[in-house]
Order: C-alpha cells, then structure tokens, then sequence
C-alpha cells in the first residue's frame, strides 16, 4: 500500500437524474506530482473529485485513493486526505484562525496553525468572521483547512477561484512545497496559466470523460510548429494558404504541409513552419484584406489551444 | 502501517471539540440567543407577572405551572428551531461536507450537534430555573429525574424534525418555517397552555403533537413527580417517525 499512487479512477459513472455529469472517466495521479483536471465548467470536474473524496457514490467504476476505497475505507483514508471544496465549506458566523484550529483538533499531529496562517497570511484578518472575508481570503484559509492535518493527498476543487494575484501566488508556492514532501496533489480548475505553471500531468476533461492527457510538455508539445492567430471570422483560408505558398517558393523554402485551418469562429491555425517569413507573410495578407489582427502566437501552444484544437470550444 | 487511529484524534476529543464548536456558535449569534435564551426568559416573567394570557391553574401556583411550559418552550427552540437554522446553513455554505471529509465523519458532526443542542439546553435550564425559582417556583424535587428524561426524549424528537427539514429544503425556507413552526406549536401546541384547557379539538390534536406531549410530560413531572404514559408513548412515536424519515431524505448538498 505505501506504493500506491495518490489516486487511480476507473471507468467512473455518475449521473444526477437524467443528467450524465461523469461518463467513463479513467485518471491516476501520483504521490509528489500536481495533477491538474482541466476543463469548462460542467464537464465533471467536481462530481469526480466529490467521488474520490467518499462525498458521493459512483454509480459504476472504481475509485482508489492511496489504494484504499474513499467509501469503504472511509475512516483510514479520513486523516489522510486533505479536502478544499470548491464552495469553501466553511461556517460563516466563526472566526478565519478559530475554523482552521477547529479542523486541527481533529487530528493527532496537525501542523502549527500559527505558522500555517504567516505561511498564507491568514493573521490579517485572524479574528474576523468568515461572512466578511473577501473570496481571496476565504479561499486561502479554505486551503489552510485542507492541509493543516498533514495529508499524504489534497484534493483541490478551483483553489484559485476568486484570488487575487497575490493570493494565488501564495497558493502556488504552497502546492510546490507539497508536492517537494511528496504529497499527491490533485486540483481541478478551469484556468488555463494554473494548470500550465503547476501541474505535471493534465487530464483535459469534456462533457465526463478524459480527452487528453499527459504531462504539461507533452501536451504543448504536440503541434508546436505552427503560427496561431485571432482575426474576424469567415476568413479565406484556402487564398490565405495559396499566397503562403506562393512565398514559400519564393524563397525556396520547404515548410511541409502548408495547411491553414479555422479551427473556431475567428481562430486560425497556421501549419509548417512558424518562421519570421511566415508570420510577415500572415500579417502582411491580414492587412491587404483590410482585417485587424487581434491576437498570435508561435510555436508554443498553451492548453487552451490545446483544449481548442480538441473540441474545437473555447474553454470559457 | 499507519492508521486512522495514529493520525486522527481520539474519537472523544473529536465529539468533544465539535460539541464546542456548536455550543459556542449558537451562544454567540445574536438571533439564537434571543430565539433560545432571551424570548423563555421574556415569556416566563410576562406568563406569571401579568394576566395577559388565561390560565386556569386550580390548585396550583400561576409559576409552578408556567415554568414547566418553558422549559419545555425552550428545549423545542434549541432541538428545533436553532438547531434547523444552523444545520440548514451550514449544509448550504458545505460545512457539512467538509467536516464529513475530516477524521470527525459524519457520525461525528451528528454527535457534537446532538451534544451541542444539550449543552445549550443546560444553559437554559439553568437560566430559566433561576429566574423562575427568583419568582416563587417550587418544583416537586423527586421529578427532576423524570423531567430529565422527558428533555431528553423531547430532544430527540424535536432535534429529528430539525434534521428533517434542514436536510430537505433550501436554507431560506428552513429559516422561515423553523420560526414558523415554533411560534404555531408554542400558542396552539399545548406546550405553554395544558392541553385540557385549550378550545374543541385542539384539546385532542395538542396531546398527540410532539409539543403537547413535552409540555404535558415537564408538567407532569415537576409538578406531580411522574410523567404520564402517553406523552412518553407520543414523543418516542414522533422520534421514531422523524429520526427515520431525517435519516432517509437527509441530502448533504
């Protein structure tokens, strides 16, 4: 058992009525690594967190945390897991310190709650109720509440919805610190730069069940020689294409497969090679066609292109 | 191997710690305090000092009546009312869930809430007591123990109907009816009138509701030393009924 990794999914099903809200969805995370579960909102993020936490029942599939079963091996995995919901769940007429100290008087060993809330700056508002905390601040001693029992997995549902930037860098900083004491960290989330800086390993979910996954590199990897730009939608890619052609062997290039695809309303998709030549070329036929450039990026793609390419959706 | 017993607290120190956590959040809230401490205390001196209210009470002091009633006033406004409220708001905001994903448990949670609703009830009892026996009561003493027991089954009872309705319906609504409930159940409910004294059929309807049965069991204890069979029978009949129907529609989000 002390092999185990964090979290293995399998085949998970749940449906709320007639609402299907996961279908067949397989993940594993490891200990000491981020697993980030990316993807819009309603795709199945929380329900399948929610199953790995013994919140809710699966309907079919298995669910093994540290090995163990989160229902059946509830009071086991109970210390051992930290929980931040995403609504919080956090009483609202308490103090911010008095609630994470409650949570720590219900373990043997829970880490220093005073030096927990310096760590996430916690002591600004230490003696003011939960109802008056901004998003921010409830989000952050969410947080505090999740870990301060020490738990070898975290299961973290949008942790930075609603921080600031200061907030979330803080959160950051603490999520690494985890994962260096090989804590298992899941976290879902619907922000593309979270899931990019934190994670090692994404698993793009849509509409219940996984449509990619690998680490962070692999998935930006894939495809990265190309030239993405934003434009008015309805533009004539096959003229776009022809004219890159034409300069191509111009000046004797060989860029392979020179392709030009709309991928959504008003997102475009250059194939070969995104060199200088080409992305003067795009913007030089963009201003012939008397269009406005709003947006390009080369080479590296970031998981929302990936997500795009995918669905063909945007993720919000 | 490690084990839940090595990481988590002991499981007295949980219950304990949550118990406290209740017992502190309803003693601290400005309206659970009025609902549960201030409005019995209000109601016992207006019920005795004044003539507001007929009450026929033929060999008996006006006081050695009331204060019974109260008691069992205020067992209802903390199993039921506070307690829905509390429950129904914190289901809401997820502290339900959360607390369930700790070493507490759900077990846990209910007990600290069930000895957090006793805790408050012995505030009560000892405020109400003390203003009542200021004002001339005079408790038949060998019924303490029966009325002991009628508190605690009322609780039950009372703390059942709670989880119901925090568990079912949406917070506002909870907020609504609990108050509701209580302010029908304390005027028409037989708790603070004796159910023979009330209009027609209400005379028939008060003994069987739960309120009837409390208030009939407190009046019965501490003023004659026993409890009358029937109350007993009503309120395990109401705890079974309601403790079954809480565990089966209680829904956790």
């Amino acid at each position: 058992m002390p092999d185990s990794p964090a979290v293995v999914v399998s085949g998970l099903r749940k449906s709320y009525g007639s609402t299907t809200a996961v279908d067949g969805l397989d993940l594993s995370a490891a200990r000491g690594a981020v697993t980030a579960v990316l993807g819009p909102n309603g795709a199945g993020k929380t329900t399948t967190v929610e199953c790995c936490e013994g919140l809710r029942r699966p309907d079919e599939g298995t669910v093994r945390v540290l090995g163990l079963d989160p229902q059946d091996d509830a009071r086991t995995l109970r210390p051992r897991v930290g929980v931040m919901l995403q609504d919080g769940g956090l009483p609202t007429g308490v103090r911010a310190l008095e609630m994470l100290e409650h949570v720590a008087s219900m373990y043997a060993d829970p880490l220093d709650t005073d030096a927990l809330a310096e760590r996430l700056g916690l002591h600004g508002f230490a003696r003011t109720t939960v109802r008056r905390l901004s998003g921010g601040q409830r989000q952050r001693l969410a947080l505090a509440a999740s870990v301060v029992g020490r738990p070898e997995v975290v299961f973290l549902d949008e942790p930075s919805a609603g921080m600031d930037p200061q907030s979330r860098h803080a959160v950051w900083e603490l999520v690494r610190e985890l994962r260096a004491d090989g804590v298992g960290i899941v976290l879902t989330t619907h922000l593309m730069d979270e899931a990019e800086d934190l994670a090692d390993h994404v698993y793009v979910v849509d509409r219940g069940t996984v449509i990619a996954e690998g680490s962070t590199a692999e998935l930006l990897a894939s495809g990265a020689a190309a030239v993405r730009f934003r434009a008015p939608r309805g533009l004539d890619v096959a003229e776009l294409a022809r004219t890159l052609a034409e300069g191509d062997r111009a000046r004797r290039a060989d860029p392979g497969g020179r392709t030009v695809t709309e991928d959504a309303p008003g997102a475009y998709t250059v194939q070969g090679d995104a060199d200088a030549a080409t992305i003067a070329a795009v913007t030089r036929w963009l201003a012939d066609q008397d269009v406005l450039l709003t947006g390009l990026t080369v080479g590296r793609r970031t998981l929302e292109d990936v997500f795009l390419d995918l669905t063909g959706r945007n993720l919000r | 191997m490690t084990d839940d017993r090595t990481l988590a607290a002991p499981a007295w120190r949980r219950v304990a710690s949550q118990t406290s956590f209740e017992t502190r959040a309803i003693l601290r809230n400005g309206e659970q305090l009025l609902i549960t401490i201030i409005m019995p205390v209000l109601l016992l001196v207006g019920l005795t000092q004044t003539d507001l209210v007929e009450i026929d009470s033929p060999g008996v002091a006006r006081i050695d009546l009331v204060t019974p009633g109260i008691l069992a006033l205020a067992v209802m406004s903390t199993a039921f009312t506070s307690q829905a409220i509390a429950t129904a708001f914190d289901r809401r905001n997820g502290v339900l869930r959360l607390l369930a994903t700790t070493p507490l448990g759900r077990g846990g949670l209910l007990a600290g809430k069930i000895l957090g609703v006793l805790a408050v009830e012995i505030v009560q009892v000892v405020v109400v007591g003390a203003v009542a026996l200021g004002l001339g009561w005079r408790p038949e003493l060998s019924g303490v123990p029966a009325a002991i027991g009628a508190v605690l089954l009322g609780t039950a009872a009372f703390t059942s109907l709670a989880l119901l309705l925090a568990g079912t319906l949406r917070a506002e609504g909870v907020l609504a009816v609990a108050n509701l409930v209580l302010v029908l159940l304390a005027v028409g409910g037989g708790v603070l009138v004796p159910a023979d004294q009330m209009p027609g059929i209400m005379q028939h309807v008060a003994v069987i509701l739960p309120s009837g049965a409390l208030g009939e069991a407190m009046r019965g204890a501490l003023i004659d030393g026993g409890v009358p069979s029937f109350s007993v029978v009503v309120l395990l009949g109401w705890t079974a009924a309601l403790g079954w129907g809480a565990g089966k529609l209680f829904r956790w989000q």
